[in-house]
């Protein structure tokens, strides 16, 4: 009688991995093409492969209108960062940790920007400028993203306040620190794998942001995606590739370093403890 | 030791009546609450509370969960608003001042160690925002740690504690700094039975050492009877009596306080005649007790007799005040626990063994108490 069901069983069981498998070859397989195709010697941006070479990457560096729209995005994305993480910080606590009239509904209008199509988003900022009768600036660039970033930054310092519990500010507080000192001494640091999590989301966010970021950049001014898009209209050429490899290396090892800055820091404290005696 | 050096010597606990909070000389209570009512929109948490704790002295709110006994003590840390009344704290009024000026040392049910901070860190918080210079706060948080019998574990991180270790480093956070009044909110309950007991008897020592006021809020009625100077029992927000342990237990002042603290036997019948300290109350079956009391209730009136179960003694039925059979004898070793029918009412006594215990199904007599039963009337209020 056992012997079918784990038929069966080992049957799910390979069905499941083989699923498994292609979603995983359906997300990656893009990303690797790129990479690897970075690589290529070939003058079209495209297999087969006809040698290894790195100079696209060499043209890359070369290529003056790429580096400005690196420093930009990265400087954008920076300022977006730190802006978003203090205000969405600020914002998380006071939806937590206070009660006045109208909370529920700012919750979720904190969220909305999140959920509303970011084409409409891009639109909608463009057209109010337009109204006012103001030029589209790097000012107000950083602000679309701070608004693109802002709710998943409150969202990450939401869940971590609800699991910070209140005693331990009302423990602060009776040994007689003030309000704003026990938020520095006693909040922030407990809130801090939000802090981390948030500014390197709102980090992503903003240096990964293309369409957006095309209704909103001032004229003359490239990011990252929008220069690959220009790029894209003249030709594929190689150069995307290798562009489109740093994109990836710099949206997914910013996070990847942070965690692991973070996990070092926690180990090494754990280090500095004494062992606990028997 | 910190005692002798940083803290006053302790004032004999005292017990002072409501009216008579300021006892001799010039020294006021340590903290004292004036007709407060704290309420949360339509719900009263607390209504017209008033009670004078003397220095030094160890106050319990003793009281089952939702009877506003940690709403009080959270009003005199600043937790919570009052709505009326005023709250002192060594005669300076402080329902007005921010928690963080009020110099309360607070202890909570969780711990509520900071987590990220070493046991020094969390130990000298308090001390480093009243700006006491470095060399002392490492002085005195040795100090405070060897009190609590935890030496040499500053650089321990909480997680790497037991509760009751916690609960210690807490306890030793809350009174480094030397504040005023000293607040517990249920510190035992977090912990396991064994470690209760020791921990109840570790707060009871600092807290005579160190002579520092406290006010300790618990449901447990063992914590309460052995722990306190006084007791104050709350119901509903309300104070239903306060006095030493002996006195709320011996003469509870309600019903609630009587089956609250311990457990009670309480019959009810009509009072048929009182003459020279004895009263005579017939039961709703016809049968007539005479017990040793000191109220002198009207004949007629409906009354409830309050029955500590050992304070009633079973022997054989022959000249007790009632008979009654055992249907439930739980043998404790010292002592032996009866549950007896008689007359269709349930009695619980419980007696230390002389010779062979009752069995169950055996016809037993029982011996009301010689003197001082506590006589409740139809509201459920004390005789006098």
């Amino acid at each position: 009688m056992t012997a079918p069901r784990d038929r069966e069983g080992r049957l799910a069981w390979r069905l499941t991995g083989f699923v498994t498998l292609c979603v995983y070859i359906f997300m990656f397989a893009p990303i690797l093409a790129t990479v690897i195709l970075s690589f290529n010697a070939s003058m079209f941006g495209g297999f087969p492969m006809t040698g290894f070479s790195l100079q696209w990457y060499g043209k890359l560096l070369a290529n003056e209108q790429v580096l400005t729209a690196f420093r930009t995005s990265l400087w954008i994305a920076v300022v977006t960062a730190i802006v978003t993480t203090a205000i969405g910080l600020v914002t998380a606590f006071a939806l937590v940790r206070f009660e006045f009239p109208g909370k529920q509904v700012l919750g979720t209008l904190v969220i909305l920007p999140a959920l509303v199509p970011e084409t409409i988003l891009g639109v909608g900022l463009l057209v109010l400028i337009k109204a006012v009768d103001q030029p589209r600036t790097m000012v107000l660039l950083i602000l679309g993203h701070i608004l693109l970033a802002l709710p998943y930054v409150v969202l990450i310092a939401q869940a971590r306040m609800v699991g910070i519990r209140r005693v331990y500010e009302e423990a602060a507080l009776s040994l007689g620190a003030s309000r704003r000192q026990t938020f520095g001494e006693v909040t922030l640091p407990l809130l801090l794998p939000a802090v981390v999590a948030g500014a390197l989301l709102a980090f992503t966010i903003s240096f990964d942001n293309t369409s957006a970021s095309l209704f909103w950049r001032p004229a003359g001014v490239e990011t990252m995606p929008t220069q690959i898009l220009s790029m894209l209209k003249i030709s594929i050429s190689p150069e995307i590739n290798a562009l489109g490899t740093v994109m990836v290396v710099v949206t997914v090892g910013i996070p990847l370093i942070g965690g692991l800055i973070l996990q070092g820091l926690t180990r090494l404290r754990r280090r500095n403890e004494p062992k606990e005696e028997v | 030791m910190m005692a002798s050096t940083q803290m006053p010597r302790p004032v004999p606990a005292g017990v002072s009546s409501l009216a008579t909070g300021v006892r001799g000389g010039t020294e006021g209570p340590a903290v004292e609450f004036r007709n407060i009512d704290i309420a949360y929109g339509k719900f009263v948490a607390v209504r017209d509370f008033s009670l004078a704790i003397d220095k030094g002295s160890f106050v319990t709110l003793l009281g089952p969960s939702g009877c506003g006994k940690t709403t009080i003590l959270r009003a005199i840390a600043g937790l919570v608003g009052i709505s009326a009344g005023e709250i002192s704290i060594g005669g300076r009024r402080i329902d007005g001042i921010p928690i963080y000026k009020r110099n309360i040392g607070l202890v909570f049910q969780n711990y509520a160690l900071f987590p990220h901070k070493t046991v020094f860190d969390n130990v000298a918080f308090g001390l480093k925002y009243r700006n006491v210079p470095k060399p002392e706060i490492r002085q005195r948080v040795t100090e405070a740690l060897e009190m609590v019998r935890l030496p040499g574990s500053e650089k321990k991180l909480p997680s790497q504690l037991s509760g009751g270790q916690q609960q210690r480093i807490a306890l030793a956070r809350a009174i480094v700094f030397q504040p005023e009044v000293l607040l517990l909110d249920e510190p035992l309950s977090a912990l396991d039975a064994n470690m209760r007991e020791e921990m109840r008897v570790e707060i009871k020592k600092i807290q005579k050492a160190t002579g520092i006021t406290a006010l300790f809020v618990t449901h447990d009625q063992d914590e309460a009877l052995a722990m306190s100077d006084r007791i104050v029992v709350m119901n509903s927000g309300v104070m239903e009596q306060t006095g030493t342990p002996h006195a709320v237990y011996e003469q509870p002042e309600t019903r609630f306080v009587a089956s609250f603290l311990g457990k009670a036997n309480l019959l009810s019948g009509t009072m048929t005649g009182v003459a020279g300290g004895r009263a005579t109350v017939e039961l709703p079956d016809a049968r007539k007790v005479t017990v040793a009391t000191d109220a002198s209730p009207a004949k007629g009136a409906a009354v409830t007799l309050v029955l500590r179960p050992q304070k009633l003694a079973v022997g054989a039925p022959a000249g007790a005040d009632l008979v009654g059979t055992v249907t439930s004898a739980s043998y404790l070793g010292s002592s032996v626990l009866y549950e007896i029918d008689s007359g269709g009412s349930v009695l619980h006594a419980a007696n230390l063994i002389e010779g062979r215990p009752f069995e169950e199904g055996e016809t037993v007599g029982i011996s009301l108490p010689a003197s001082g039963v506590v006589l409740l009337d139809a509201d459920g209020r004390r005789l006098r």
